[in-house]
């Protein structure tokens, strides 16, 4: 028996139908053939290598013609074994553990794990200020690096590379004001527990402010290119919808759950750092699809401007320390930029070195060794730039966390792909997955 | 396998022929797209308005292998992840070059742990280690160029491929106690 695909005649109604040729063997044999050949799924492999799939993510396709029928997430190809590295380093280690997960907002996870350490601790109102203050800036200013990438890679996934330039130009500017402050582009590892490594440099708040006009100039940009683009709204609009009843079953949160109208922002909710003190609104949309997730996006990231512009104000007219006074947790380095790049402060080294040898004792024993943290566990969340991050740690008293467990908002995000994706196109996935934003690094950790 | 343009060139030309041919080799180096981690997001920045990676020819990065000449290993190779990154390089056609992006791509990184390679040079040959956490994209591009020299210099006459294979088969050999592991100079055996 011959059974083939044709291609329909030119003049033929029948667009949908498939059009199968069979020549001899029983009628039965040929029903079969053709009930074999025309009700066939196709099940398609989407990455871990695929310039769409925004990372190391793999997705399962299974298809009928061009609509997916299920989608199925494969994770795991970035595990590094993050949280069991931490058992095995001190608390203060773990910041630079914490920072390389979700990479481009490595700030953001910092932030809750310090102040998770800093609960366990007892230590969370002996905090200076001033260093609530760095904190709240640079999470400000990492949110908006993150979001840029978001909408600038989104834009790229689907074609358009000027949006990723632009956006990767915006994040530049931030990036420099990063470098300048902490000594590093990404993986900052700036805060510590008790506050942050060091003060910002005397000039830095200037250059911030400089900075300001590059990084409003971006998102115009962005907003110009993306939100007034007819292309870019019919590619979005109604794609990957789920309402806030999904995303209640599903632990969604962050710029996809504002997306469905819900106004919930733990910077709000539930303020920490001092967010009760600046003025800020929670961006929300309605439309619950694509195009509303990455309009909270652009609109968060004005708002972040603002907290940050507030942010900048307030430290230019509050100096102070910026780590707990108690010296049995402050991390004892005084850096400074010498001519070979930061490091420890000559005149901090000739100090312990020269001053007293209980001093030196102590810093050797807290940077080896560690401070012990009571025991007891900890769950911490912040409003990170993908949606509530959450830090759950465990100490049984010891110099390194017993368990330290991280809910990433990129990984539980991630569960609503197959709800979004659905019953839609193969190119809406990358739609709908775009929309989402997670970031391989904190899905995988 | 049979010799590419080498094999045509008669042998008081090699010379000659090979400046042009790792003159051009050197000038349209195209990366696939195997960004993994953190370094990834450097290595995108490389390619955007700032750092502008396409003033060296090569701002296309492929998303297929088979386009491919270079494959930019940026960020932690996982267990998981280590086949699919040697099916990619495996994918793409000779000559080809590898830079090993990332202080967790040359060695494991800050993470010595059950789920990473320590280092990718397990998986695949690397031609260029370019340590850093993540390095800055300026750190690329000098790899970049680096690299560029390596392929300009690079001998015509060996079939590259067989070469290449027979490097890193002497890599993968276990050695006795003692034994040295055979040197390579530009990826040839010396």
């Amino acid at each position: 028996m011959n059974t083939d695909h044709v291609a329909p005649p030119p003049d033929t109604e029948f667009d949908d139908a498939a059009f199968v040729a069979a020549a001899g063997g029983d009628w039965s044999d040929v029903a079969d053939e053709i009930a074999r050949l025309t009700e066939e799924r196709v099940v398609v492999n989407m990455g871990p290598q695929h310039p769409s799939t925004h990372g190391v993510l793999r997705l399962i396709l299974e298809l009928s013609g061009e609509t997916v029928t299920e989608t199925r997430v494969g994770v795991g190809y970035l595990h590094t074994g993050i949280e069991k590295t931490m058992e095995y380093r001190t608390w203060t280690q773990g910041v630079a553990l914490t920072t390389r997960m979700d990479y481009v907002a490595s700030m953001a996870n910092e932030l809750t794990y310090v102040l998770a350490v800093e609960r366990l601790l007892g230590i969370t109102g002996a905090v200076p200020p001033r260093a609530a203050l760095i904190r709240m800036l640079m999470a400000e200013l990492t949110r908006v690096a993150s979001h840029l990438i978001a909408v600038g890679t989104g834009g790229n996934e689907l074609g358009g590379t000027t949006l990723m330039t632009v956006g990767f130009r915006g994040r530049e500017e931030i990036l420099r004001f990063f470098e300048m402050v902490t000594g590093q582009r990404m993986n900052n590892a700036y805060l510590r527990v008790g506050g942050v490594a060091q003060d910002l440099p005397p000039d830095a708040l200037a250059f911030l402010r400089g900075a300001f006009g590059g990084v409003l100039r971006s998102i115009d940009d962005l907003e110009d290119l993306l939100m007034k683009n007819p292309i870019y709204r019919g590619r979005l609009e109604g794609i990957g919808y789920l309402d806030l009843a999904g995303c209640m079953a599903l632990g969604i949160t962050g710029p996809v759950l504002r997306a469905t109208g819900l106004p919930f922002d733990l910077r709000r909710a539930a303020p920490y750092c001092g967010y009760e003190d600046v003025e800020f609104d929670v961006v929300t949309e309605t439309t619950a699809d694509a195009w509303g997730r990455f309009m909270v996006r652009m609109r968060e990231m004005r708002q972040s401007m603002r907290i940050a512009a507030q942010c900048i104000e307030r430290l230019e007219a509050s100096p102070g320390p910026v780590m707990v006074a108690d010296k049995r947790i402050a991390w004892p380095s005084q850096l400074s930029l010498g001519p070979d790049g930061q490091g420890q402060s000559p005149a901090h080294v000739r100090e312990m070195l020269s001053g007293s040898m209980e001093s030196l004792i102590h810093h050797v024993k807290l940077v080896t060794e560690g401070f012990r943290v009571p025991a007891g566990q900890v769950f911490v969340q912040t409003e990170h730039p993908k949606g509530s991050h959450g830090v759950h740690l465990v100490s049984d008293g010891g110099p390194r966390p017993y368990r330290a467990h991280v809910r990433e908002p990129s990984f539980n995000n991630l569960q609503a792909l197959a709800a979004l994706c659905n019953g839609g196109t193969v190119s809406d996935v990358i739609v709908g997955l775009a929309s989402l934003d997670p970031v391989l690094g904190g899905v995988d950790r | 396998m049979a010799d590419g343009v080498e094999g045509k060139v008669p042998a008081f030309a090699l010379g000659s022929v090979a400046k042009v041919v790792g003159t051009l080799r050197a000038g349209s180096t195209w990366p696939v797209t195997m960004g993994l981690a953190c370094c990834a997001i450097e290595m995108m920045a490389a390619g955007t308005a700032r750092f502008d990676l396409s003033r060296f020819g090569m701002e296309v990065f492929r998303a297929s292998p088979r386009q491919a000449d270079l494959m930019i290993v940026s960020g932690r190779v996982s267990h998981k992840m280590a086949p699919v990154v040697r099916r990619v390089y495996d994918q793409m056609a000779e000559p080809k070059w590898v830079i090993s992006m990332g202080a967790c791509a040359c060695t494991g990184g800050v993470f010595n742990n059950y789920a990473l390679v320590q280092g990718c040079d397990h998986v695949v040959p690397v031609d260029i280690y370019l340590p850093g956490c993540p390095p800055r994209p300026e750190m690329l591009i000098h790899a970049i160029l680096e690299l560029h020299q390596q392929i300009k210099a690079e001998p015509l006459g060996p079939d590259r491929a067989t070469v290449a294979r027979a490097v890193e088969q002497a890599a993968l050999a276990t050695l006795a106690p003692g034994e040295a592991r055979p040197a390579t100079v530009n990826g040839v055996l010396a």
